[in-house]
């Protein structure tokens, strides 16, 4: 043998994820062409149209170059920049505080606090917004309930709230969900020599923690940026707003595509940000489940966290559903027309439903050329689905509309187009879901199964997608339960008479008809929870 | 002989700048149950994923049934193979039944049939409706084994089928195996790192390093005259003694050895412990230092003349303790150049 050659027997090794690993290399065998075209098939539609917008930069008029270089622009991306940063700090701050509240500390009822601290997943930013709205002010419901007037919530200390409370369960989440994996010996380590429990978090816990604080702060950036609904129920001109303004108010499109351009550009920052802040310093435990020894916590610092874990929970999920249901209550006792939407019910469910269905089918090609048959070209093609989760909706909702129109006016602003935008946009959390999935399935079942004489289509049908079925399931619920809240995108690309419970309820609410807006968000909302009860509100981690 | 049912020819794999396999060479006729032994990082475990089909080669040619499967711009389908597979981590679908298991690979009328046939070799009547993870190891190697025997295939590959079983189990799992490939009329290639395994179920055994193949023939015969020292040492133990070639002898510090060797070679010579017989004898020059017994035989550890030890396996029978003077015969010896 050559010196300088080095041998190594494939698949002696007994962990099934080196063997996984070291068989990427080398001459792996080619992935099924059927795979490629059903990864394909949903990706490029919206990557086609994303990439032509960017073209029509070049023939921008010099109205639209104007709009972008104008001081009008410059203060709008300072504004779009200070809610921003403010609600990611915010944000940022109440879930870490919450996650360590509630999984290093023995306060009681921990369970019950954990549910009660992500339900603002299933509340709309628009729907918090609309219910602070309504509720402040000279006329606002709780100011009449309590015989004073409570400043009115509306401009940025609006949606900075609003805003707060819709993101900072991500980050909650995301950091428990990590605390949980870390390793409690180095935490006890730190006690036993004597650190204060403050000390150990600040120096132990909070570094290890650091990928996923960061990880949690880049979705509430990101979702801040590209809210649409709750900016422009607050009148706060942030970038959607201005975006939709410039879109519906003018014949030329061009300044609202440079805009949606600029806010692509600004979320890529966002991202890169991150990214470069991210450390190698995390240390998981081998052992999950591990016992975690609880910080006890007593006197006025017992009431202290006692009493923020409740303001949280009041304002972020109480408040909000009992002033909906105040709203509804008053609409019918007044007399005024409060009936079941039936037309937006019916939209909503086959609306998120079709494009549930839509998503989970085609993660399937996407996730097994992942995992099973890694390269540089899959990888390309995973990035490019989570890249595309993170741009803003009114930037894609625009980029497809003015894609359509030109290039295929037969289904500009057609069911089709809508079910396909939203499964493309969304599809990257049933993607994360079912690869944890088919990560557990040992690539030698599907050995088993070809050389039993069943080809890759009937192998995949029979073993794979049955094994991934759990993880399939709960991708389609989160597909389904984000495209219910959707908004811009609906706005923009329905079909005509084609309405969803989320338009109905901002489109009220912004005409101030509130009883009309409140019973749609009440729909809404318990049209969420079941799909979230299904995904049993365990403590995910979201790549 | 008649044709090969397999032949590996020249079969080269690499991963990047790994070498896995390096022109491995090999051919099994019908019925013959081969054992692929070796260290870990030999390329045992690649040499059956590619004549499975599970992984393609940069070089050479496999030929199933005479039908050539791997070869230049050929690469048979694993399903298109007619070779079963048992996995060392059994692989069994967790998903679906014990039966269904098993009728996996088998299509037409006859599959229940044929599933409770199948099931009825490895003596798991019954079992039909059990779900893998209802089943201890051994079961479910079985279940792995009825599998992969369902179809009919011309040849099962096993891969490090008893890695995954503790000690007794594996014992009587590897009789039992032996038995149910001989009852099925199957061929057969097994890979292990262990190798009394692969010597006692072999009916050849085939040694590899680094890729290819350095030794093979019947278990006894590679046991008894291993082509060079690694593949002695690999095997089994050996005392390694060196001397020169003297008048056709070699004169070691156990005793003389017959040597072909022309006079003056430098040689190393190899000796089983097995091989050397002491006795005892009050002039002996040699004195027993420690011993292990076993029961069925034991293990003699002795100084000789010039204070070096051996060691040799004695049979029970045999009075020998600590403090004895021996002298030592040397029944079977194999020289090797230095």
């Amino acid at each position: 043998m050559t010196s300088g050659r080095t041998v190594v027997d494939i698949g002696s090794v007994g962990d099934p994820s080196a063997r996984r690993d070291r068989q990427s290399r080398g001459t792996t065998p080619r992935a099924p062409w059927w795979l490629w075209a059903g990864a394909l098939a949903i990706v490029l539609p919206l990557a086609i149209a994303i990439l032509a917008l960017g073209l029509r930069v070049f023939d921008a008029t010099d109205a639209a170059w104007n709009t972008l270089l104008s001081s009008r622009t410059l203060s709008l991306i300072w504004r779009s920049f200070l809610l921003t940063t403010l609600v990611t700090v915010s944000a940022t701050m109440i879930g870490v505080a919450g996650a360590w509240l509630l999984s290093r500390t023995d306060i009681a009822f921990r369970r019950v606090w954990g549910v009660l601290f992500t339900l603002p997943l299933v509340i709309p930013s628009y729907v918090i917004a609309m219910v602070l709205i309504s509720s402040t002010g000279r006329r606002g419901l709780i100011s009449e309930a309590v015989g004073f007037e409570i400043p009115s919530l509306v401009g940025l200390p609006g949606a900075w709230l609003a805003l707060t409370l819709s993101t900072y369960p991500f980050v909650y989440l995301i950091t428990s969900a990590a605390m949980h994996r870390t390793d409690p010996a180095l935490e006890e380590a730190a006690r036993g020599l004597g650190a204060s429990p403050t000390r150990v978090f600040r120096t132990v816990t909070l570094p290890q923690l650091r990928v996923a604080i960061g990880a949690g702060a880049l979705l509430a950036a990101l979702y801040t940026l590209s809210d649409f609904g709750a900016v422009s129920l607050m009148r706060f001109d942030a970038f959607t707003r201005v975006i939709y303004a410039q879109y519906s108010g003018r014949l030329d499109r061009t300044p609202a595509i440079v805009l949606s351009l600029a806010l692509i550009v600004i979320a890529g920052v966002i991202i890169w940000a991150e990214y470069r802040t991210r450390g190698r310093g995390t240390v998981f435990s081998k052992t999950p489940n591990r016992h975690y020894t609880m910080h006890h916590i007593t006197g006025m610092r017992r009431v202290a966290a006692l009493g923020s874990l409740s303001l949280v929970v009041v304002v972020g999920t109480v408040l909000p559903l009992g002033v909906l249901t105040a709203w509804v209550v008053r609409g019918i006792s007044n007399g005024a027309v409060v009936s079941i939407p039936w037309n937006a019910v019916f939209g909503s469910l086959s609306g998120a439903g079709l494009a549930a269905v839509v998503a989970v089918v085609f993660t399937i090609p996407i996730v097994v050329l992942s995992v099973r048959y890694p390269s540089r070209l899959t990888t390309l093609l995973e990035r490019s689905v989570f890249v595309t989760f993170s741009l803003p909706h009114i930037t894609i909702a625009i980029a497809v509309v003015a894609f359509t129109v030109t290039w295929l006016t037969p289904v500009y602003q057609s069911m089709l187009v809508l079910i396909v935008v939203y499964a493309s946009m969304f599809i990257a959390q049933s993607v994360s879901s079912a690869k944890a999935s088919l990560l557990q399935v040992n690539p030698q079942v599907e050995d088993a199964s070809r050389s039993l004489g069943r080809g890759p289509l009937a192998t995949l049908t029979k073993v794979t997608i049955p094994l991934m079925k759990k993880g399939l399931l709960a991708g389609g619920a989160l597909v389904f339960v984000t495209t219910l809240k959707e908004l811009p995108v609906t706005l923009l690309l329905s079909p005509p008479g084609f309405s969803t419970l989320a338009v109905r309820t901002w489109a009220a609410a912004d005409e101030l008809l509130y009883a009309r807006a409140a019973m749609a968000a009440l729909i809404l909302i318990a049209m969420s929870v079941i799909p979230v009860y299904y995904l049993s509100i365990k403590p995910r981690e979201v790549s | 002989m008649a044709d090969p049912l397999i032949s590996v020819a020249d079969v080269s794999v690499s991963f990047g700048d790994v070498v896995a396999l390096d022109g491995l060479t090999f051919d099994v006729p019908v019925g013959e149950l081969l054992t692929l032994v070796g260290p870990s990082g030999c390329g045992k475990t690649t040499a059956l994923r590619v004549i499975a089909g599970f992984q393609g080669a940069s070089g050479g040619t496999v030929t199933i049934r005479g039908e050539q499967v791997v070869g230049e711009h050929v690469n048979i389908a694993p399903e298109k193979r007619r070779v079963g597979m048992v996995f060392q981590e059994y692989a069994l679908f967790p998903h679906i039944s014990v039966g269904e298991n098993v009728g996996y690979g088998v299509r037409g009328s006859h599959r229940v049939e044929r599933v409770s046939e199948v099931l009825d070799l490895v003596g798991l009547v019954g079992y039909d409706t059990r779900f893998p993870h209802e089943l201890s190891g051994g079961e479910q190697q079985r279940v792995a084994l009825a599998r992969a025997l369902a179809p009919a295939p011309d040849v099962v590959l096993l891969d490090e089928p008893f890695s995954n079983l503790d000690a007794p189990q594996r014992e009587r799992m590897r009789r039992e195996l032996r038995k149910i490939i001989r009852a099925a009329g199957v061929t057969a290639i097994l890979v292990t790192h262990d190798q009394s395994e692969a010597l006692a179920i072999a009916d050849r055994v085939a040694v590899m390093r680094d890729g290819k193949i350095v030794q093979s023939g019947r278990p006894d015969v590679v046991y008894r005259t291993p082509v060079d020292p690694w593949v002695a040492d690999f095997l089994g133990d050996a005392v390694m003694l060196a001397g020169t070639v003297n008048n056709g002898t070699v004169a070691t510090v156990i005793g003389p050895v017959e040597s072909d060797l022309p006079d003056g070679s430098a040689v190393q010579v190899m000796i089983r412990p097995e091989w050397i017989k002491p006795t005892k004898s009050d002039t002996g020059t040699c004195t027993v230092v420690d011993t292990e017994f076993y029961g069925h035989d034991q293990r003699v550890e002795i100084r000789l003349a010039d204070d070096d030890t051996v060691e040799a396996l004695v049979p029970s029978l045999e009075a020998i303790h600590v403090g004895d003077t021996v002298e030592l015969a040397i029944l079977d010896a194999v020289i090797y150049p230095a």
